[in-house]
């Protein structure tokens, strides 16, 4: 075999074997499934009559906020599935199973990738569950094929993202108590973006961070191109901070892999 | 094969490592021939498994050479991979898994198709007796389980050089008699076995060479007779017939400590063949009939004590450094 097709085994292998590990602990999948879509139906039941109407649109109210919400509620899917990620990435590295696979000849990186595609599945899962859920209590999209693929690819690209820099999270914390908390800004990072409201509403330093920060441009494209809203440069933005993101992740955590291990 | 016969499975020169500013191992020098049981004894905190792990590729050495299989460690550290097995000190077994899936796990790492893999799987469970828990996750096994099924992981890959990590350690007694019939039934099959312990019995059981290893550097080597007759205290125990014969012997044999009651003689000896023969041979020409004789050699505990300037299980002595 040659090493590109030792790679694809070597991570399905792992992939197989982190597929298994979820089966294992089926109330966390669940829960970090369900998650979104408890906050989708308290956002929407609980705030959304009020929110709704404060969003300044004719006809506003619940109906309203649930077209408005929803983009930021699968953006809150993907950064949740960022915490298990860590977790399960700083739990297996205190395993004396992964110091095996390092004196093994295999394709050395296929552990971290049989993490990223796990938790990408996992949390893709979430996504759809929370879109879903949103249909049935009245998210009506006008997307086409494209915007639908397209909302699809950013989406995917995003998780990715998040997922290779919490698994250089879970690599870097000495504890899982830590690498459950590494990741915790980023469940907060579509509140403090135009996640929930618009970000004009805003006092002016917050507003500042929410135009700035990654998640913005990224809600602001899954909502153009699912309610046909304006969409401007934060489709450039939206990939570049995804690109940009995984990269980071990705170096990081094969530095931090490739290090001797300390136990 | 008699070139690979000729050439050490491991060959170690020089290895030097330290942690921050602690010096861990200190100018190792060691060979392990093909298809031998070599034992590295120490206490806690003599660099073991630091050892271990250089040799095993999972760390990198600060100073020396090491070769595993004829292939160096740092140069090509995937072709060290291929030929060895390893079974850790903190068992190396995949919780949330069943012991089946565990060694299915290895089995498709090794590139094994699936049914050569199910074979071997299940060729392992039954040979390892773990046939019955086969499918139970391995959280649920007992310690000895546990070591098994590590062992059992390690073997899938049909490895040349086997690297056992304190195999027994925290065993009972019967579960560490599995293991070590298990460890033997490996050399006899042609397998190199580089293993650790801090049992001074149990290398004295399975190693055909050992080297002490103490504060990072290696204190003796050689086989376990020959470390025991480095050591001063052997000596030859002689029965004799009657209350004349102990006279005699007594008389001809000098340095020896009689015992009128129980009518024998303790005559020092470094306990080899050659000094076993002078005494009887001069209590033959006297013609003193010898009724019982028994050879004391000292065991490894003495040579410890010797050779390190204390006892194996010091309270005091460092744990492994905290890193």
């Amino acid at each position: 075999m040659t090493t590109l097709s030792y790679a694809v085994a070597d991570s399905a292998t792992m992939l197989r074997r982190q597929l298994r590990h979820m089966r294992r602990y089926l109330s966390v999948s669940l829960m970090l499934i369900g998650m979104p879509v408890v906050f989708l139906l308290l956002f929407v039941y609980v705030f959304g009559g009020t929110l709704g109407a404060g969003l300044g649109v004719p006809g506003g109210g619940r109906t309203t906020y649930v077209a408005y919400v929803t983009p930021g509620i699968l953006l809150m899917a993907v950064a949740a599935g960022a915490t298990g990620t860590a977790i399960a990435v700083a739990m297996d590295m205190t395993e004396g199973i992964v110091a095996r696979f390092r004196t093994m000849a295999i394709f050395r990186p296929s552990v971290l990738t049989g993490h990223v595609l796990g938790s990408m599945l996992q949390t893709l899962l979430a996504v759809v569950a929370s879109l879903a859920a949103a249909v049935a209590i009245g998210f009506r999209p006008n997307a086409t094929a494209v915007e639908w693929l397209a909302t699809a690819g950013l989406l995917a690209f995003i998780t990715l993202a998040v997922t290779w820099l919490s698994v250089a999270f879970g690599l870097v914390s000495k504890t899982v108590e830590a690498a459950s908390n590494l990741p915790m800004p980023l469940v907060f990072l579509p509140f403090l973006g135009s996640g929930f409201v618009p970000t004009d509403s805003m006092p002016t330093a917050l507003r500042w961070f929410a135009e700035y920060q990654p998640f913005t441009p990224i809600i602001e494209t899954v909502r153009g191109l699912l309610l046909g809203t304006a969409i401007g440069d934060s489709a450039v933005l939206a990939v570049a901070w995804c690109a940009g993101i995984t990269l980071v992740g990705y170096v990081w955590s094969r530095k931090l892999y490739s290090r001797d291990p300390v136990r | 094969m008699t070139i690979t016969r000729s050439r050490p499975a491991i060959r170690v020169s020089g290895l030097g490592k330290s942690f921050g500013d602690k010096l861990v191992l200190d100018g190792i020098d060691l060979e392990v021939a093909e298809g031998t049981i070599f034992a590295l004894l120490g206490p806690n905190g003599a660099g073991k498994t630091t050892t271990v792990h250089i040799l095993t590729t999972l760390i990198g050495a600060d100073a020396g050479e090491v070769a595993v299989g004829g292939q160096d460690v740092a140069a090509d550290p995937d072709a060290v991979r291929a030929v060895i097995g390893v079974t850790g000190q903190l068992t190396a077994v995949d919780n949330l898994l069943t012991g089946e899936e565990n060694l299915l796990l290895m089995a498709d790492l090794h590139h094994r198709g699936r049914d050569q893999g199910r074979r071997r799987a299940a060729g392992l469970l039954e040979r390892f007796d773990l046939a019955e828990v086969a499918r139970n996750p391995a959280a649920t096994y007992s310690g000895g389980m546990r070591r098994k099924l590590d062992l059992a992981m390690g073997l899938i890959g049909d490895p040349r050089i086997l690297f056992l990590d304190e195999p027994t350690t925290g065993l009972d007694p019967r579960s560490r008699r599995t293991m070590w019939q298990l460890i033997r039934d490996l050399a006899a099959g042609g397998v190199t076995v580089f293993l650790t312990t801090q049992y001074l019995e149990e290398a004295d059981e399975l190693a055909d060479r050992i080297a002490l290893l103490d504060h990072g550097r290696l204190v003796a080597e050689g086989t376990p007779d020959e470390l025991k007759r480095r050591i001063p205290g052997g000596h030859i125990r002689l029965r004799l017939a009657d209350p004349g014969g102990l006279e005699a012997a007594a008389s001809l044999l000098e340095g020896a400590v009689r015992d009128d009651e129980a009518l024998t003689l303790r005559v020092p000896s470094d306990g080899g063949v050659r000094s076993l023969r002078a005494v009887l041979d001069r209590l033959d020409r006297a013609a003193v009939e010898v009724s019982e004789l028994s050879i004391h050699t000292p065991d490894l505990d003495d040579v410890f004590l010797t050779l390190t300037g204390q006892p194996d299980n010091d309270p005091d002595q460092e744990m492994e450094p905290a890193r």
